[in-house]
Order: structure tokens, then C-alpha cells, then sequence
């Protein structure tokens, strides 16, 4: 086994400290000894000691030759359409237990904690449906656009395919995200306190040429339904002033077409809006000169205030961030290492100024470097240095976007809100590196 | 109503809508089709808060309440007060107008077979709805001019929150930049308790790159017990899963339950298609199956086939 460098900053469960033959057994007494306390000790002397009989010696690496170095290789075209390293197979979209009562209207989550830069591949977007996920035939897919227009309109797939098209990187925010933490901390891993996001390069029509090409009625049109064709149905409304402003017909992402779970063949991406208003499966836009009032805009997605009232039309996705490394059920290694926090930021309102870190619980703060682009509407990668000195820290993340808001403390949050309002939590979150490095989901 | 004489209606509105419409005038793409108005009538389904989309036709409580008990209760509870899916508490207590709640069962419920229902049952379970959450009395009848009138309990505390409507509206929460000495003192207020995360989410390790993938000696996943093909699709295709699941009881019991119980009697299958095709309650609870009239025989047998192979519970 190599050299044990202190100034490494690892972070477990890193691949070199579990491969081995004992398997899962191993792990199990290596996760043991490392809560009793002396985790450095502990985990060098497992190296020493624990590894079984038997064991082939290390030829993987140097000065030994690994196997992949001398064998021919698979042919190329063996995966036509390419799929994810074997090794990688526990990164996955993952549902929350006990969260929803069935698997047709749930939601899975993108692991966050496990992903680079602002996109997020097309596997692992995160997924929220409300009666299942239809597999639609594109062939005999429809948009219909009707309503307060000159001419109503039935679209094709290769109409929508042949108009002029734009491509752009926007996130899509589930209304819901973090809704599990509004009353305290209730999940584990970024993954499922920050998991339904996602951000993607769509391509597709802007509705506005749509909206022109039907010849709405510029003096009497206000608001939009947009429908999806799945079983839900599902219906939200949206003001005149974003559909002519960014909202795209989108029917691309990340360069092929929409996966299923994400609204294949047509989706709408109506840009810093909560989630649910990028209709999938999209079949119908009405416009209209009044608001809809949809179950998705009373029953849910409606945001129950402290005096008994509800906000309805809470579309906008105001700014968040939130460190993806270290974060929940992490742990680093080496006191002393070198460790480089990074994470997630993002505003429906516009693009992200600044993003400060702090590393103890919010006293004082420190500017983060911002990885480019940073663009309106998408993520924005942030990156800081930190040594961690093996006593506990608190670790925050909080940003400002473009209008100069700044994200809210959860204790600022629940002064206004309360608790019961499910949607819109974009508070800072806090994890807590605890003397053996263990990362929580914690409160201060 | 039927379905179809409901689009003959909507046809007929707006037929005269466009014939009184100024001429269409060319688009510049010539892309897309102009939508007919029969096109147009089959897809137009959503309601108004004012009523404008409503359908002719009509419903009673009483008639509603037979159809709840046989399509909605055995999801939402007998009182709408939840069978293991949500209750129905959020009409009396979220709902502003009652036309969105007939709006979203035409197109959403039930959960297993949307768009099933006719505009008189629509019309119906509403009302049926409405009636046990205290909103509207017993002789109660739905229908286009009625349900716009229902003074939904809940209606003047919905507010339409213009912070969140557009990109400059004016946040409700500020905090500031504030970069030394925030904070006189941080103390840890809430944390997830000791054990949750291991009774709830297993190994948490495994949710991270490493681990088991990484690790070719892991043990290899047990294999799945053999199954005749198809059932498990079937069961997927026809909505089953919404209530039954192979290992735990959801609604429905148990499919593995299910073919314990039925082990060692011969003539249990044509019984147990007759079963799903009727529907009825009693087996297994009060809780009664509504009436699977959708799967063909062929495939209702293939369910039963599958479902009487599966291993029991041990
Ligand atoms: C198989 C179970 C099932 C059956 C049967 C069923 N529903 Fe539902 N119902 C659901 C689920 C699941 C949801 C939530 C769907 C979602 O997440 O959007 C729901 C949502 C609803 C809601 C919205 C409640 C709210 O507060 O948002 C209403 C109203 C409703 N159902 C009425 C009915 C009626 C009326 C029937 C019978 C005609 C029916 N349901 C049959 C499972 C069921
Ligand atoms: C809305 C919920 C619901 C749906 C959808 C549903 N079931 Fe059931 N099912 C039940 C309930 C409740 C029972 C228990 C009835 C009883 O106690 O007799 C049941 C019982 C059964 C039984 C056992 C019958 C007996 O007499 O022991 C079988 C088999 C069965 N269901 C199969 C199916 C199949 C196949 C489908 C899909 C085609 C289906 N169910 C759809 C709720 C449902």
C-alpha cells in the first residue's frame, strides 16, 4: 500500500481504501474502528495489519504493470451508445425512503456530491413525476397552440425541429428542493437536501416564436396554460412577460434529445422558474387573459404562511448555493490536509455575483473563486482552498446574485415563513466536519 | 354526458368563435397545421376559476358517493380522510375554487385509469368531494352553473404573492454580506438523531464514488427468483403497482401474500381473474379493489400465472 502523505487531503470512502478482497466485511471493520476515535491511527494500522492472506500483490502499481496495459482492449463501437464506467455504477439518481407512498408520483434525486462542473448528465438529472412516466411516441406527438391567437396550431416534431432553435444553459430547480429541511435537519447527503437540480444545455424554440407564428393577441393575452401529456395531465400557468422573454419549446439536452424522464419528445423550460413550470411531456399551450388557478397552483405548490394565508404564483427561484464537497456522509481523512471546498450556486432572478465560504458556522466569510461561465440562470461551480486543522468545523456556503440579494440564514427564513410553507427554502446550509472528520447535516 | 357529446358541444362554441375571428393570416415558416376545432375540442379539458370550460352535464352527492367508494376510497380513505395515499383534508383547507378540483380529477384522477371518467361522473365525485368536506349540503348537484357559485372556505386566503412573480419583485427575506464577526456565538441547534441515517439509508458510504463498484470482490447481488415472463410488466403496464407491490402490502395485499393464500387450491386462478376483473372486497380487508375492466383476459391470466409461481414470504 503506498505512503501515507499528510498534506493529502482524502476524503473517505475513497476507492484505495476499500479495494480489497474481504469485501464488504472489511469495510464494515474499518467503518468500526474509525468511530471508536483515533481515525488516523486506526486506518494506517488496518493498512498495516488487515490486509488478508492471500492478497495478490499490488502489480497495478508502479513499478508493476496493470493488466489493461497489456491486453488488447475492447473494439471500438462495443457500446454504440456509451454508458458510464462499471465503476461508477453507484453514482445514481436515488429516492429518499418513505418520502412518497409510490413510485408513479415521486421523485429521485441527482447526486450532487459526486458531480463536476455545472452540467448535469442526462442520467442523472433529477426526476419528479406525478402519474408516471409516459413513453412517448414522437411520431405521434403533438403541440397544440391555441387560445387568444390568430390561428390555432398543431405541431409536428419535425415542425418544432425544423424552426430556428437556440441552445442554453439553465438549471431547473424542483419548487420542492430542501422542502424536507424547513422545520430541521432530516436527510443525510447533499443528494437529497439539494438533489432536485439539475442544469442542462436545452435546445429547442423559443415560445415567442411560437406565440408570433400562431399570431397571439398581443393587446388581450396574459398568461399561458401549459400542459403535459402524461397522465397527470399537468397544468401551470405562466405570465405572457417570461414566455416572451427566455422560455424555450425545448426538445434537446446536452445535445441529444430529452431523455423520457425528462419530458421526451417536448418539454417546456421556462428559465429560473420553480421546476414543475417546465411542463413535460408538453401537449398543449392555451393562452388566456386570466391565470389558471391549476391543482399545481392551490393544492400544491402554494406556500402556506404563519397566519393561515397562501402565497400562490410563487414562481421565481431565488438565490442559493451550497458546498457539494466536503458535505453529508463524507469523511475526511487528514488533519493537517489540504482540502478544496466546492459547490453549487444559482438565482432564477439572474447570475451570480459572489459566492463567500465560511468554515466556522457563518462568523466570518471569504470570498470563493467563481469557475466560468457564469451565466443568468444556471449554475455557477465555486471553488475555495481550506486546510483543515482536525477540530470541528462548520462549513456554509452563502451567495449573491445580480439584484444584490443576498441568500438568507434558515433562522431569517423561518422569522417570515415559518415552517409549514414546504417550498422556497434556499437557506445556507451548514456541514459539520466532526473531529473525525465525519461530515453531518446540521443546524447553528 | 359522454365524452363525445361533450366535444360536440365545445365544437359547436368554437365554430362560432372562429368563424367570427378576423382571417388567419400566413405564417412566415410554413410549419404546423392550423388546428381544427374538432382537434381543438378533444384536448381543451382545463377549468376556469369564472367557469369557462366547464362542460354541459351534471352530478349529484349521492351519485358521487357511489362512485368514490368504488374508484377514489380505496386510495383516499372513505371520508377523503387517506388509505395510505393522501387525504383529501387540502380541498377544505387550500382550495379556493371548487372548479379546479373538477378540473383536476377529469384529467388526473383516478390515479390508476386518468380521463376515465365521464363529465356526469366528473360532475359527481365533485360534489360527492365537496360534500364530505363540509363545503356543500347533501343535495348538492354539480354542473356548469353550480360549481363556479361553491364559496370555497378557503378562498380569500389565497394570495397571489407578486414577490415571486417576476424577476424584480421584492424578496421578503434579507440578510446581509457580512464578512467578520457575523455571529457573536455558533452553536449547533439541530442535527439528524444518532441511528437515523444507518436505520433509514443503510450504508451511506455506498452513495458516494468508491465502494462497492470499486471493489470487484464485493459479494455478488442475490438473484432475482425466477419469474414467467411478463407479470411483472403487466402489473407495471395496467396500473397494479399503484396498489399492489410483489413484497409489501400497499392498498392491496401482498402479491406474494397472495399466492401463499392460494398455494394449494386448484381452482383459484379462474377465481382470482374473476377477482380482479369484478373487483370486491373481503379477502383481505374491508378495503374493497375497484373493477379492472381495461387488461384483456389474456393478460389478466398471464398476472395470475406469474402471480401464483412467486416464492412465498418465509
Ligand atoms: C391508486 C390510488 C388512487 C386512487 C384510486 C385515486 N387517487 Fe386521487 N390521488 C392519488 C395520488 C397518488 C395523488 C397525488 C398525485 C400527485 O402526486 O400529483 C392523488 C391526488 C388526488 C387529489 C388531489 C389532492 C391534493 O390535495 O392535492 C384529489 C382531489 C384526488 N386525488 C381525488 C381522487 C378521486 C375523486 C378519485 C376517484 C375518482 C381518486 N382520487 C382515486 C391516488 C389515488
Ligand atoms: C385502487 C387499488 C387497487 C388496484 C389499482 C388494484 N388492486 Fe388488486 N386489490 C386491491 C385491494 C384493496 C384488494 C383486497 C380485496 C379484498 O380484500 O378482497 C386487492 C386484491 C387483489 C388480489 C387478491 C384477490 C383475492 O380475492 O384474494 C389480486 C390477485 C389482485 N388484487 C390483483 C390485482 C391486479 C392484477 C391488478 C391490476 C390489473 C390490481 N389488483 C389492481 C386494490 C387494488
Amino acid at each position: 500500500m503506498d505512503q501515507q502523505d499528510p498534506k493529502r487531503g482524502r476524503v473517505l470512502p475513497a476507492p484505495e481504501n476499500f479495494l480489497d478482497p474481504a469485501g464488504k466485511s472489511r469495510r464494515r471493520a474499518l467503518g468500526g474502528l474509525l468511530t471508536g476515535g483515533a481515525a488516523l491511527l486506526a486506518a494506517n494500522s488496518l493498512r498495516a495489519a488487515e490486509v488478508p492472506a492471500g492478497t495478490p500483490a499490488p502489480t497495478r502499481f508502479p513499478p508493476g504493470v496493470p493488466p489493461w496495459s497489456q491486453t488488447l482492449g475492447k473494439p471500438v463501437g462495443a457500446n454504440p451508445y456509451g454508458v458510464p464506467a462499471t465503476f461508477e455504477g453507484n453514482i445514481i439518481r436515488r429516492s429518499s425512503p418513505g418520502l412518497t407512498t409510490t413510485t408513479q408520483s415521486s421523485v429521485a434525486f441527482t447526486p450532487l456530491q459526486n458531480l463536476f462542473g455545472i452540467i448535469t448528465p442526462n442520467g442523472l438529472h433529477f426526476e419528479r413525476n406525478h402519474n408516471g412516466r409516459p413513453d412517448i411516441d414522437p411520431y405521434q406527438h403533438r403541440l397544440l397552440l391555441h387560445g387568444l391567437v390568430r390561428e390555432p396550431k398543431l405541431y409536428t416534431m419535425e415542425d418544432l425541429l425544423r424552426l430556428p432553435s437556440v441552445s442554453r444553459i439553465h438549471f431547473v430547480e424542483c419548487g420542492a428542493n430542501s422542502a424536507m429541511e424547513w422545520a430541521n435537519p432530516s436527510v443525510p447527503t447533499v443528494q437529497y437536501t439539494h438533489g432536485m437540480l439539475g442544469c442542462s444545455e436545452w435546445t429547442g424554440v423559443l415560445l415567442s416564436t411560437l406565440l408570433e407564428d400562431a399570431g397571439f393577441d398581443e393587446k388581450k393575452a396574459k398568461y399561458l396554460l401549459a400542459e403535459g401529456a402524461d397522465a397527470a395531465g399537468l397544468t401551470r400557468t405562466i405570465p405572457i412577460g417570461f414566455a416572451l422573454d427566455d422560455v424555450i419549446v425545448a426538445y434537446g439536452q446536452n445535445g441529444e434529445m430529452l431523455r423520457p424522464e425528462q419530458g421526451y419528445p417536448l418539454r417546456l423550460l421556462v428559465p429560473g422558474v420553480q421546476g414543475i413550470s417546465n411542463v413535460k411531456w408538453l401537449r398543449r399551450i392555451k393562452v388566456g387573459d386570466q391565470p389558471f388557478n391549476t391543482r399545481e397552483e392551490t393544492l400544491q405548490y402554494s406556500d402556506l404562511m404563519p397566519d393561515g394565508s397562501s402565497r400562490q404564483y410563487t414562481w421565481i427561484q431565488e438565490a442559493k448555493s451550497v458546498i457539494t464537497s466536503p458535505s453529508g456522509g463524507q469523511q475526511l481523512l487528514d488533519k493537517g490536509g489540504y482540502f478544496e471546498i466546492t459547490g453549487l450556486a444559482w438565482s432564477g432572478r439572474g447570475h451570480i455575483k459572489r459566492v463567500d465560504i465560511s468554515t466556522d458556522g457563518g462568523k466570518n466569510w471569504r470570498a470563493a473563486k467563481l469557475q466560468t461561465p457564469v451565466l443568468e440562470k444556471a449554475l455557477t461551480r465555486f471553488r475555495a482552498d481550506w486546510t483543515w486543522d482536525g477540530s470541528p468545523a462548520l462549513l456554509q456556503s452563502r451567495c449573491i446574485d445580480s439584484t444584490g440579494y443576498v441568500q438568507p440564514k434558515m433562522r431569517q427564513l423561518r422569522e417570515v415563513r415559518g415552517t409549514a410553507s414546504i417550498y422556497h427554502n434556499n437557506a445556507i446550509q451548514t456541514w459539520l466536519v466532526d473531529a473525525e472528520g465525519k461530515v453531518h447535516n446540521v443546524e447553528v | 354526458m359522454s365524452r363525445s357529446e361533450r366535444i360536440v358541444g365545445a365544437l359547436a362554441a368554437i365554430a362560432l368563435l372562429v368563424a367570427a375571428g378576423p382571417a388567419a393570416a400566413q405564417s412566415k415558416y410554413h410549419l404546423g397545421q392550423k388546428a381544427t376545432p374538432e382537434q381543438i375540442a378533444g384536448w381543451d379539458i382545463d377549468v376556469r376559476p369564472d367557469g369557462a370550460g366547464l362542460p354541459a352535464g351534471q352530478g349529484s352527492v349521492s351519485q358521487g358517493n357511489d362512485i368514490y367508494d368504488a374508484q377514489c376510497a380505496s386510495c383516499h380513505g372513505t371520508f377523503g380522510e387517506s388509505n395510505t395515499y393522501l387525504a383529501l383534508t387540502g380541498v377544505k383547507t387550500k382550495l379556493n375554487y371548487a372548479t379546479t378540483l373538477y378540473d383536476y380529477i377529469n384529467r388526473a384522477m383516478p390515479f390508476p385509469h386518468s380521463k376515465s371518467l365521464s363529465a356526469d361522473e366528473v360532475y359527481a365525485v365533485t360534489a360527492y368531494v365537496l360534500n364530505l368536506s363540509d363545503v356543500v349540503p347533501a343535495d348538492f348537484v354539480a354542473d356548469r352553473d353550480s360549481l363556479p357559485k361553491v364559496e370555497m372556505p378557503y378562498r380569500d386566503r389565497v394570495k397571489p404573492y407578486s414577490g415571486l412573480m417576476s424577476v424584480d419583485g421584492k424578496a421578503d427575506v434579507q440578510n446581509t454580506a457580512c464578512m467578520q464577526n457575523c455571529e457573536k456565538e455558533v452553536k449547533v441547534t439541530a442535527s439528524l438523531p444518532a441511528g437515523f441515517v444507518e436505520n433509514l439509508y443503510g450504508d451511506i458510504r455506498d452513495n458516494f464514488r468508491g465502494l462497492a463498484t470499486m471493489n470487484k470482490l464485493a459479494p455478488p447481488v442475490t438473484s432475482a427468483p425466477v419469474e414467467v415472463a411478463g407479470g411483472l410488466e403487466l402489473i407495471q403496464k395496467h396500473g397494479c403497482v399503484v396498489c399492489h407491490a410483489v413484497d409489501k402490502k400497499i392498498v392491496g395485499p401482498a402479491f406474494r401474500s397472495v399466492a401463499d393464500k392460494y398455494r394449494d387450491n386448484a381452482d383459484a386462478r379462474a377465481q382470482l381473474i374473476r377477482k380482479i376483473r369484478d373487483g370486491g372486497s373481503g379477502a383481505w380487508g374491508t378495503v374493497p379493489m375497484p373493477p379492472q375492466t381495461e387488461p384483456s383476459d389474456a393478460d389478466l391470466a398471464t398476472v395470475v400465472e406469474w402471480l401464483s409461481t412467486l416464492p412465498g414470504e418465509k
